[in-house]
């Protein structure tokens, strides 16, 4: 039997997590070099049509793992039945996307495979038959490469936009039905229904300008550097983690992994260090500009323009630039 | 409530860091801090002990000058502090590290154990996972409510994208907690003389070691990541950035 890339897919409530096919793309990459075939699990209960869409993509197997407990997230549930599923097919390697249900599970279930996981990898090296992925440390400023420590199964998780789902290769193939195995013990843990907290007040996926803050703006009264400069934009205020958890904006407005996921025409990042959980919701971008005064933050890396300076200097000069450039339209 | 917080030093955020000799790991000359959400994590702990009782424990694994996350963590509150110390524990992964917490704290039942979500050195965001493994306990993670029930917990989850979700658990069981869960407190004077006579049990190497797992995740190379994109850099005083900055955005990225 050839060797195997599992990708475990990942569904709530009935819809594909469309980050799925980013991983189906990464593995589809790896077995261009490796020579292994690419097969894809998708846990759930009832979820056929699901599989019948992964389906559509260029690899040689999905398999429906299906079953009661499965239809409602739990960490219990999913480490059982994936444990039993990865010891029967031994993939090679099993990817998963980088979501935060993965991160839930995913760590666990290599433990109990004896295995450890790469978690968040934004790459992979195939040298000399040796394969490691990379990741970032030390909050973007290092990346690092990784390899695996003992045997197959090698367990990763990768990146949100590390990979292009849009480029996995289509083709068509076969869906298998498996019944998942479940614990006879009682539950641990009992889900709720996810829910979201008020109706959204903006909607910042539809913005054409962000201004984003970070760390850098030190006090709250600076934000209204940024006010000024969204405001002279025709823009919307937006946030990483740290400020809204201050409460300096409303959590609606934070960008990132946990926050809202853009893609403007024009991103300005004001004293935003580039921490992987903010990169991950704005470097869909089309143009970022970075003004930092640390000339290695690591949202310099992504930058289309990079200000190394003062931003309590350069925000309200270059507010008053735009204005003028607006007004000699 | 019987509460453990596993802790963790690393660089401070600001801390200009550079590579050690081998491209392998950081040098360890620099200013190092408490890990942001472990200090909610610890704070959590200390406002579930002042509402049910209990008390809490602090743990962290590394070197020397980690104590200073434990006296910290004492200052603040906690009552007592184990410190695994060692040089190597500093570059652990992720799973053995949770091994050398587990064999750290075999005998003891705590009822919760509380650590961060992630660290802001490696960011791997599994050692409170795998602990709950090892343990053979219930974990929940991105946790930003806890609530004590008659018959466990209660619990609120962080989703992506602004979505929750409550959960209800059995406990024991180790939480990872999201930073911004609560606010931090300082720690007082008193709390800072008070803590120099709390306990503070330190765990060597050798105690540990025949628990770890030689099959680790090994850093083989550290690097400085490449610029992802042509980044042009804008270098002048502020007003004459200003305007090439505009200049850029006009002519060029023709967004204005």
């Amino acid at each position: 039997m050839a060797d195997m890339i599992l990708v475990v897919a990942e569904q709530r409530e009935g819809k594909l997590n469309r980050v799925s096919f980013e991983t189906i793309a990464a593995a589809q990459a790896i077995a261009k070099e490796t020579g292994w075939v690419v097969e894809v699990v998708l846990p759930g209960s009832g979820v056929a049509a699901l599989a019948q869409e992964l389906a559509g993509k260029a690899i040689a197997k999905v398999y429906e793992l299906d079953g009661a407990a499965l239809a409602a997230y739990t960490s219990d549930a999913y480490v059982y039945a994936l444990k039993a599923f990865i010891e029967e097919k031994q993939p090679k390697l099993v990817l998963f996307p980088h979501t935060y249900q993965v991160r839930d599970f995913a760590p666990r279930l290599a433990l109990a495979l004896d295995r450890t996981l790469i978690s968040d990898a934004t790459g992979y090296k195939y040298e000399g038959g040796a394969l490691r992925f990379t990741r970032q440390m030390f909050q973007g400023k290092f990346a690092a490469d990784v390899s695996f420590g003992g045997d197959a199964p090698w367990m990763a998780t990768i990146q949100i936009g590390a990979f292009r789902g849009d480029q996995a290769a289509a083709g068509s193939s076969a869906v298998e039905n498996v019944t998942a195995v479940v614990a006879n013990t009682p539950a641990r843990v009992v889900p709720h229904e996810v829910f979201q907290e008020a109706k959204q007040t903006v909607n910042l996926s539809q913005a054409e300008v962000i201004v984003a803050v970070g760390r850098g703006i030190k006090e709250q009264k600076n934000m209204l550097l940024a006010e000024n400069l969204a405001a002279a934009l025709g823009g919307e205020v937006a946030a990483s983690r740290p400020i809204c958890d201050n409460g300096w904006l409303p959590l609606e407005r934070q960008i990132g992994s946990s926050g809202q996921t853009v893609a403007p025409k024009l991103y300005i990042a004001l004293g935003v260090s580039g921490a992987i959980q903010h990169i991950v919701g704005m470097k869909g971008a089309r143009t970022i500009v970075a003004i930092n005064k640390d000339p290695e933050a690591p949202i310099f890396e992504i930058a289309d323009v990079g200000v190394v300076g003062d931003l309590f200097q350069i925000v309200p000069a270059l507010t008053e630039e735009i204005k003028k450039a607006k007004g000699s339209q | 409530m019987k509460i453990l917080v596993c802790m963790k030093q690393v660089p401070q955020k600001d801390a200009p860091l550079r590579l050690n000799e081998s491209g392998t790991w950081i040098r360890d000359d620099v200013s190092w801090e408490t890990n942001e959400p472990d200090a909610y994590a610890l704070e959590e702990a200390l406002r579930q002990k002042e509402k049910h009782g209990g008390e809490v424990a602090v743990i962290t694994a590394g070197p020397a000058r980690s104590q200073q996350v434990l006296r910290e963590a004492l200052a603040k509150g906690a009552d007592r502090a184990i410190h695994l110390e060692d040089d190597r524990f500093a570059q652990m992964d992720a799973a053995n590290t949770a091994r050398a917490i587990a064999a750290a704290i075999e005998g003891e039942a705590f009822d919760l154990i509380v650590t961060g979500l992630q660290s802001d050195d490696f960011g791997a965001a599994q050692t409170g996972v795998l602990l709950a493994e090892i343990l053979g306990i219930p974990h929940a993670t991105i946790i930003i409510g806890i609530e004590k029930t008659d018959s466990g917990l209660k619990l609120k989850r962080e989703l992506e994208a602004g979505h929750y979700q409550h959960i209800e658990m059995t406990m024991p069981a180790v939480l990872t907690i999201q930073s911004g869960i609560n606010k931090l407190r300082y720690a007082t004077l008193i709390g800072i003389k008070q803590a120099k006579t709390k306990p503070m049990r330190k765990v060597a190497w050798a105690e540990v070691e025949g628990k770890l797992s030689k099959h680790v995740q090994k850093i083989e190379k550290l690097y400085v990541p490449g610029s992802q994109k042509k980044t042009r850099k804008i270098d002048a005083p502020a007003g004459e950035a200003a305007k090439q900055l505009v200049e850029y955005l006009r002519n060029e990225a023709r967004v204005l």
